[in-house]
């Protein structure tokens, strides 16, 4: 079974686990969106060819 | 392992290969977590040991990410690929974010253990503030240069001094007094943590470890778009 009960340290150890939480989320979503991003560009760039190429 | 080199193949590859690292990190990670809160408590440090699952991750792999990124700087300076130095610089912010991860966590345990948030002129501590100022100034370096291709070269260069701190952080315990605990990991004598901890925190490296993987494929893939989105611009700037 867990033991969520983390006192006398509660202070302490909720944190760094959020910290790390949080950090890991934000890593995560900004690989994805950059990802997202730059091929949604290069998708429109290969489809909006100027006109001769 | 040479051929994948080439980032048309590189994304042929990784394409099928990234969404599985990213799912095998996210079942890791709840896994890991699930066995720090059902791991037993500490007999000396009672709670506070359940940092450990997450400093020790962030820490170790923070490393490993700078060996990687001063690998990647050695092929990117000495064969000129493209691809290597897309990946020292999708390496250099997640590195960034775990050893400063690493710090956080470790000043959160030590303020209870020690008494003290930071201690200044500890080994341990100050070579691993050093590791977090390499890859701060890796990432300024790049983005100080306008030409990418000369901005490259220089943080390459940047990139392979700050190996000489790989062995320092490793071995600080071992080569001066600090307040820091000896490896108790890799250690010639085996493992010295409890096997009820053991679990948890191998479980929490790998987590981290293929965490990375998947931010680190993602970010060398977009680096590789974008490089591509970059050249079709310029190329019709020149065109038009």
């Amino acid at each position: 079974m867990i033991d969520l009960d983390m006192s006398p340290y509660a202070a302490f150890v909720w944190p760094a686990w959020a910290i790390s939480a949080v950090v890991l989320a934000a890593l995560a979503a900004r690989a994805l969106i950059a990802a997202r991003r730059w091929s949604a560009e290069l998708k429109r760039l290969e489809t909006d060819r100027p006109a001769g190429a | 392992m040479f051929g994948l080199a080439n980032p048309d193949r590189f994304l042929r590859f990784t394409r099928p290969l990234t969404p599985v690292v990213w799912g095998l990190a996210v079942v890791l990670l709840a896994a890991g977590a699930w066995l720090a809160f059902a791991a037993p408590e500490d007999f000396r440090q009672g709670d506070t040991a359940r940092i450990m699952f997450v400093h020790v991750p962030a820490a170790s792999v923070g490393l490993m990410i700078y060996a990687a990124l001063g690998v990647s700087s050695f092929f990117a300076l000495v064969f000129r690929h493209p691809l290597a130095d897309a990946a020292a610089r999708a390496a250099a912010l997640p590195g960034a974010a775990y050893t400063l991860l690493a710090l956080a966590t470790g000043s959160l345990w030590g303020r209870p253990m020690w008494g003290a948030w930071w201690v200044w002129g500890d080994a341990r501590l100050m070579s691993e503030l050093v590791l977090l100022l390499f890859y701060v100034g890796y990432m300024a370096l790049r983005a100080s240069i306008d030409d990418e291709a000369k901005a490259a070269r220089a943080a390459a260069v940047l990139g392979l001094v700050g190996l000489i701190n790989l062995p320092i952080v490793k071995f600080s315990v071992d080569w001066w007094n600090t307040l820091h605990q000896p490896a108790s990991l890799l250690r010639a004598e085996g493992p010295s943590i409890a096997p009820g901890m053991l679990a948890p925190l191998l479980t929490m490296m790998a987590a981290y470890g293929l965490f990375f993987l998947a931010v680190w494929l993602t970010a060398i893939r977009t680096e590789i778009v974008r490089r591509r989105v970059l050249s079709i611009r310029a190329r019709r700037a020149l065109e038009a």
